[in-house]
């Protein structure tokens, strides 16, 4: 029983981490290479554990065998390595020579550098995220498919056509030269945000498979804040921000599996260690003189972890989505604002602004309408969110909606 | 979309000159104000607020101290807002926190060049 749960689980961390330096070694565009030998290595592993139980050290154990399997498969295949070889000016060394760096070290230099490889806005975010799933964290093709709510045939073609693209276009598995680190940051950051949002906000039902997302996307996170090239005040930002959300992640789910808002959330379920952790991130954060987005949203993160409902909190919360939406304007933020405006300016002053907004295709906008109407025109207010129980996909949406709509009836 | 500028003008006299609290509820106002505008996915540029000292230079190497105190209608800042036609910029511009103090706005369409 016990080993049954622990393959998997070595499974994901160690096949990344495999995958990550033998593709370091072998170039980015030999990296179904990698995947195979760790893939193939992971078999042998349920095989022979099968019989045998699991040895001593089972990671130890799987470096063995993927090095051996690296360099059986360059001993087969002379035109390969002749070729790896050469590019690593090893020519001139015997082939057992190759070393195949699994030190802790080289483990998160490689899955860094992997994560700059895959992060190209010349592929979609789908696509960044999925491929980020599979080489950075281990995920299992079907696993990305349920976190999707898709099929395995239409993630392995996603994958497929976006290392396609990544080989055309060269990308090579290393830093960037510091000038443009910044640059390439972004596109991490942005490709890690929508990776933890996929697991915080996604439509599949499956909680511990969100949850996976969210943890993965800080583990990769918190290695961009071990390195001291990328740990950067932005990314900083970033950690706090997931921190401060991922608190919240016990509360905002109740034991059925429903979606239980804000307002209505125990707060003793809150993780007081990981709004601990976020804090201590939001502090490395406040250096440079760089104003982000993520910093912005950390702060709003931060108010967020607040108890009381004061005035203070909602007015600082506003100012925040205020400064957040001249910097960039999401459709989000902008009901988010509106929320901390009815907070903060009251109802009235909130609905005015609300029925500005015109975001007619999102069942967000008309339960924040059926919000703002509640108490102050309860007709309007279900009027707002039946039209909101329409437009919403999910079952989860649908009843939290329902829900709402009996207690104002009530 | 089309750019369109803000310019808001002002009565110098008529600037508030209170209690802190009462700056800060003045600066919460426009805060709010332009937020509202960025909400809506209509802003292009927050754009600044403007000290009220300043210098003219006229032909001829002829620099003046601008004495704008004396200005009834004093340039305070600008702003710059994305929509799709001059009345919708008239009225996102209705809103504005400058009337409060006897100011205007003055809209006027950009022309890229």
């Amino acid at each position: 029983m016990e080993q049954k749960e622990l393959i998997p689980h070595l499974f994901r961390t160690e096949f990344s981490k495999i995958t990550a330096v033998l593709a370091k070694l072998f170039g980015f565009e030999h990296i179904e290479i990698a995947e195979d030998i760790a893939s193939d290595t992971f078999l042998l592993a349920s095989e022979t554990w099968g019989l045998k139980g699991l040895p001593d050290n089972p990671a130890a154990w799987l470096y063995t065998v993927a090095k051996n399997k690296a360099r059986d498969y360059l001993r087969r295949n002379k035109l390969f390595s002749e070729k790896i070889t050469t590019e690593l000016q090893y020519s001139n060394t015997e082939l057992h020579e190759i070393e195949i760096d699994l030190s802790d070290n080289n483990i998160i230099d490689s899955q860094l550098q992997m994560m700059f490889a895959i992060c190209q806005p010349s592929i979609p975010a789908e696509a960044q995220i999925g491929l980020s799933l599979r080489i950075l964290c281990g995920f299992g093709i079907e696993e990305i498919a349920n976190a999707f709510l898709s099929n395995k045939e239409t993630i392995n073609k996603r994958l497929l056509r976006a290392k396609t693209k990544l080989r055309e276009d060269n990308v090579k598995i290393a830093f960037p030269p510091n000038s443009e680190i910044d640059k390439r940051l972004e596109n991490v950051l942005t490709t890690l945000y929508l990776l933890f949002n996929e697991g915080y906000y996604s439509v599949s039902q499956n909680t511990s498979v969100r949850k996976d997302l969210c943890v993965e996307a800080m583990r990769l996170c918190y290695l961009l804040t071990i390195n001291e090239a990328t740990n950067k005040p932005t990314v900083n930002a970033m950690m706090a921000l997931m921190c401060f959300h991922a608190s919240r992640f016990d509360a905002r789910i109740n034991a059925d599996g429903e979606q239980v808002l804000y307002p209505d959330q125990d707060t003793s379920l809150w993780d007081v260690e990981l709004i601990e952790r976020g804090k201590y991130f939001l502090n490395n954060a406040a250096t440079g003189n760089q104003l982000t987005k993520y910093h912005i949203e950390a702060g709003i993160a931060w108010w967020h972890t607040h108890h009381e409902d004061s005035t203070e909190k909602w007015e600082s919360i506003l100012q925040l989505y205020n400064r957040l939406l001249t910097i960039e304007y999401s459709p989000m933020a902008a009901l988010n604002r509106t929320y901390a405006l009815a907070k903060a300016n009251g109802k009235p002053a909130a609905i005015a602004e609300a029925e500005k907004l015109k975001l007619e295709d999102s069942h967000l906008y008309y339960s924040l309408l059926g919000f703002l109407y509640t108490e102050l025109d309860n007709k309007k207010a279900i009027r707002h969110l039946k039209t909101a129980l329409k437009l919403a996909k999910s079952e989860t949406n649908k009843a939290t909606i329902e829900k709402t709509i009996q207690k104002i009836n009530s | 979309m089309k750019d369109f500028l803000f310019v808001y003008r002002n009565d110098y006299k008529n600037q508030p000159t209170g209690s802190p609290e009462e700056l800060q509820a003045v600066t919460k106002r426009w805060m709010d104000w332009v937020g509202g505008i960025a909400a809506q996915n209509k802003l292009s540029s927050p754009g600044n607020r403007l000290t009220s000292d300043g210098k003219v230079v006229r032909p001829n190497n002829v620099v003046t101290d601008g004495p704008y105190t004396e200005i009834k209608e004093l340039i305070g800042g600008y702003s710059i807002v994305k929509v799709e036609t001059m009345e919708e910029a008239v009225e996102l511009a209705k809103g504005c926190p400058v009337f409060e103090f006897g100011g205007n706005v003055e809209v006027r369409e950009i022309n890229p060049m």
